[in-house]
């Protein structure tokens, strides 16, 4: 505060000197150490044309004090209510809470016109939303993000969730007795700690490479066999059930699986557990409690000293023994149930959430051009409220087709479209073949209708069945068919008589002989190449 | 045996047949439905051998088939399978026309009035299909070997000629069904000549890449041909594999046409390769190509973290698959993500780039069809695309007016670097030059594709000699 003031104000400030004004209030739930800007991230505000305000001591618990601030171009404010009241977009990491020093509630010193972005989580707090609502204000969600490509610079979800799980083998190695690297020394043998993560997505993966990063042995399990190659990309190993069951649900998240798949996933847990130190469970089915995946017995099974990183606590864990908020111990395992994992990073996990901020805003316009833009996909479904009426849930989107892109979309629209075919084009085949049906039906021997219906039937199955061949295999196919339209063996089979001159054993045998061909040679290749293909 | 026996044996032996055209749906079960048909066949042929007779002849005319067919399945290489495939298909068509003419020939007809006459229309009826099937796939294999020019070879007033054929070949059938005795065989022999001619009028007008479609046809035919010949045996067993094998070859020659955006009537009236080349040039090409030489393709494939390679025919034709799947297996040991991109009618056959790849020992799971790798392309580093070109022809997204336009293609343009392999820049199959080459990220490796491919391997090995990284878990 006691630099020149003048010497501050950057550049940029001075083109757009009405520039909105963006608040940073200091988290005001207990333990929160994460702040909603960094001097670093303030800064990029500034370049889209935003002024900064931020609370005094709003950085303090991430270990930016409000120098940094000052030196980064920012406004400090003393106290909260002010903040609140001059700032037009209001950034905070925490759901608006009651204010223990002001003595009212965060949603109530939103002011109408102006803009909250935070995490609000409006399924779990509709008091809050409808709270919100009463403000007249626009509030944005950070959590209601939609996991899709072009979100992802916004996902602060993941953002967090890759803090957490980077800090859940930390806070295990911090109760783990041992190292995690394997060494032999001269006072003995250390063996490497063994560690197994459930749940691969965002935290889990974060997990995998801090554990194989400080030198663990790690195994990772998933109910969505697609993330198999990540997990093995970051140099773990991946457990996989011998079950066809595909857990992969919307957004990236896993789904509900069938009774019989979690048995024999808590089966594989189970076995895990006598095996493996430290487990990192990370399994979370979005809109749901928690999955229990670690049961008391498995616990108990536990060599005495292994740690339990439950990062599904908030929402109800996923061990059985798991205290939200609390590290434990039962039996000797302790139980780590720890729900500020990123707070406890908080200097990280403040650049990364600031850094999710700049974007959002960055996508709203900058300053300049402001604008919640409900046309926009990302920002429909981040939208929670808008002037003073909740507009959450967003209205389902498409699903996503997954028919190949075409960027180039407007000259495609000029190519020759398919002809749209007249009324008569439409009918001529239905009409033809009901014809010949007709004609079939009125003239035909009974013996060929049966073999009528058959051939129907046996073409029908046929198309189904060839649908579902993978395209990869169409050689194979081409060959396998070869081999058995040779069945036409049987017509020269039943031709020949022992009669060797008589014409029709002539013609039977040759057709006999080329049936076989086809039939040795399209299953013989048929099989020399199934026996390339390998994984 | 009885006769019902013989028929619950046909039962089962048609249900294995279906049990293992399923079981090729994926991969893992392709060998055990590759079994399973294998079954049903020698149940259905000892069920047969139980009721017929000559069983000399039987004996000896197996012997024989099972010996050419086994000696020839063990010798074809993997680039020459659709010339297998083709002659395969030609041997069921010869067998079905022996079948029908032997069926006319048989004394012991006891059918009557509408029934004889049925009967008569569904010989004239298989052999009819038999022959066009032999002939057709006996000039397919020409073609594909080169033997028969590749192009499409059109007869002057060949629409006129084919139609007077058919008129033809349908009036024929009428001196067929009323003839007695059998004395039918003069107009089921001319009727024959003329089924035999237009097969090869028909096939020597489709060009060479259009032969994926005419080989899946064939196919098709081929099964027809079976049950045709089931239709004239009172066969259902006959019919149910024909109708089989039928519908399979029927629904290749659609992902084929659809992956080329053409209607299959266009494909089978041929004339493709011949008429458009050269018609839509249009602006003709700005921008020169960018040469370069397979020291820098190493740099750029060193310098990348994902790599998709796109192969086409000319990969095939040049061999160059094994050393393509060395440089696979070379950049994966770096840890590089490497994918291959199949548009679904690079070769000459459907899933003929497939096989190739699996020859040479390209893991399956990494070879991708264009549907799966089309969006990944503008997070890759490099796109190697190896003897292909109209497949990857942007002209046909950006360009309404190419013969091409609206035919999905690979959309490696979207990548940070294309190479392309090729001996020149001349346009491909469709006669359509390709704007791909004088992009700005495209850069030209000119030249025999396996020549280039070993040139690229070689420097490759030296680069990674040092490398030979092992892990050790320490115990």
């Amino acid at each position: 505060m006691t630099i020149a003031q003048p010497h501050d104000i950057p550049v940029v400030n001075s083109t757009t000197p009405s520039g909105l004004k963006v608040g940073i209030p200091r988290e005001v739930f207990p333990g929160e150490c994460r702040v909603a800007a960094t001097p670093d991230t303030a800064k990029k505000l500034q370049k889209l044309g935003f002024e900064v305000l931020v609370e005094t001591q709003a950085g303090a618990g991430a270990k930016f004090s409000d120098r940094a601030y000052t030196e980064a171009g920012c406004q400090v404010l003393s106290d909260a209510a002010s903040l609140w009241d001059t700032a037009d977009v209001v950034l905070k990491v925490r759901a608006p809470q009651w204010h223990p020093t002001l003595e009212r509630h965060e949603a109530d010193l939103l002011k109408p016109d102006s803009t909250l972005i935070s995490f609000i989580w409006p399924a779990q707090n509709p008091e809050l939303l409808e709270q919100l609502s009463h403000q007249g204000g626009t509030v944005l969600a950070m959590d209601a993000v939609p996991r899709i490509t072009r979100a992802q610079k916004l996902d602060a979800l993941s953002s967090m969730a890759n803090i957490a799980g980077y800090r859940a083998v930390i806070e295990a190695a911090n109760q783990f007795g041992r190292c995690f690297t394997g060494q032999i020394t001269a006072a003995g043998k250390m063996p490497p700690a063994k560690v197994l993560v459930i749940g691969a997505g965002v935290a889990g993966l974060a997990a995998v490479g801090a554990a194989k990063g400080l030198g663990a042995v790690v195994k990772a399990f998933d109910t969505r066999p697609e993330v198999k190659e990540q997990v093995q990309s970051m140099g773990a190993e991946f457990l996989e059930l011998h079950f066809q069951e595909d857990g992969s649900g919307e957004g990236g998240y896993a789904k509900v699986m069938s009774q019989a798949f979690i048995a024999a996933e808590m089966a594989l847990f189970a076995q895990q557990a006598q095996e493996v130190d430290i487990i990192i469970t990370t399994a979370l089915v979005p809109g749901k409690k928690a999955p229990l995946l670690i049961t008391r017995d498995m616990v108990e099974s536990m060599t005495p000293g292994s740690v339990v990183v439950d990062l599904a606590a908030e929402q109800g864990g996923n061990c059985e023994m798991t205290q939200p908020g609390d590290i434990t111990t039962y039996n000797n395992v302790t139980i780590i149930g720890l729900t500020d994992l990123p707070s406890r990073m908080a200097s990280q996990a403040s650049q990364l959430y600031g850094n999710n901020l700049y974007h959002l805003l960055s996508d709203l316009g900058g300053s300049e051009n402001f604008d919640i833009n409900l046309d926009d996909e990302v920002i429909r479904a981040t939208t929670v409220v808008q002037g003073g009426r909740v507009v959450w849930p967003p209205p389902k989107p498409e699903p996503p087709t997954p028919a190949p892109v075409q960027p180039a979309a407007a000259p495609v629209a000029v190519a020759p479209e398919p002809k749209q075919k007249g009324l008569v084009g439409q009918l001529f085949w239905p009409v033809v073949i009901g014809l010949a049906f007709v004609a079939i039906g009125l003239w035909a021997p009974e013996s060929f209708i049966s073999h009528f219906t058959v051939f129907v039937l046996a073409s029908f199955l046929g198309w189904k069945v060839i649908w579902d061949v993978s395209p990869s295999l169409h050689t194979p196919l081409m060959s396998v068919t070869n081999a058995i339209s040779g069945i036409i063996i049987i017509g020269g089979m039943l031709q020949i008589s022992s009669d060797i001159t008589s014409p029709m054993t002539i013609l039977g045998a040759i057709a006999l002989f080329l049936g076989t061909v086809n039939i040795a040679g399209g299953f013989m290749v048929s099989q020399r190449m199934l026996n390339m293909f390998h994984k | 045996m009885s006769n019902n026996l013989v028929t619950t044996a046909y039962i089962a032996a048609s249900a294995l047949f279906i049990l293992s055209l399923s079981g090729l749906s994926q991969t893992e079960t392709a060998k055990r439905g590759n079994w399973l048909g294998i079954i049903g066949m020698a149940i259905a042929f000892a069920a047969t051998a139980f009721i017929s007779q000559g069983y000399s002849v039987q004996a000896s005319s197996i012997g024989l088939g099972v010996l050419v067919g086994v000696v020839a399945a063990s010798r074809v290489a993997m680039t020459a399978m659709p010339e297998m495939v083709a002659f395969l298909n030609s041997f069921v068509g010869l067998a079905a026309v022996l079948v029908g003419f032997a069926e006319y020939l048989q004394p012991s007809s006891t059918l009557m009035g509408i029934e004889e006459t049925i009967h008569r229309i569904e010989i004239y009826a298989g052999v009819f299909i038999g022959v066009v099937t032999f002939t057709g796939s006996i000039v397919a294999v020409g073609k594909l070997q080169g033997i028969l020019p590749s192009r499409s070879v059109l007869l002057p007033a060949r629409h006129g000629l084919t139609i007077a054929m058919l008129i033809a070949i349908a009036a024929l059938g009428a001196p067929f069904l009323s003839a007695t005795g059998t004395t039918g065989l003069v107009p089921l022999g001319i009727m024959t000549a003329i089924s035999a001619v237009f097969g090869i009028v028909i096939v020597m007008a489709i060009g060479g890449a259009d032969m994926a479609v005419v080989i899946s046809l064939l196919n098709s035919y081929s099964g027809l041909a079976s049950a045709a010949a089931g239709f004239m045996l009172n066969n259902d067993l006959l019919i149910i594999t024909g109708a089989l094998v039928g519908s399979s070859g029927a629904i290749l020659s659609y992902i084929m046409c659809k992956g080329m955006n053409r209607s299959f009537l266009n494909v089978i009236l041929g004339g493709f390769g011949a008429t458009s080349a050269g018609s839509s040039q249009g602006a003709g090409q700005a921008g020169d190509a960018t040469a370069t030489n397979p020291e820098d393709v190493v740099d750029i494939l060193e310098a990348a973290n994902s790599v998709v390679i796109v192969p086409g025919y000319g990969m095939a034709v040049a061999q160059a698959q094994h050393a393509v799947a060395e440089i696979t297996q070379i950049l994966r040991r770096q840890g590089k993500q490497v994918q291959f991109g199949i548009h679904p009618v690079a070769g000459r056959m459907p899933g003929h780039m497939n096989v190739l790849l699996a020859e040479a020992n390209v893991p399956y799971d990494i070879v991708l069809e264009m549907d799966e790798i089309n969006d990944d392309f503008a997070n890759t580093d490099v796109v190697l695309v190896i003897g292909a070109n109209d497949t990857v022809n942007p002209s046909a997204q950006d360009d309404p007016t190419s013969p091409i336009a609206g035919m999905p293609v690979m959309q490696v343009w979207q990548a940070d670097t294309v190479v392309v392999l090729k001996r020149s820049l001349s346009p491909g199959y469709a006669g359509v030059d390709n704007p791909l080459f004088y992009y700005d990220n495209t850069l030209m490796l000119f030249g025999d594709a396996k020549a280039n491919v070993n040139g690229v391997l070689n420097q490759l090995s030296d680069v990674t000699a040092t490398d030979a990284t092992s892990v050790a878990v320490a115990a």
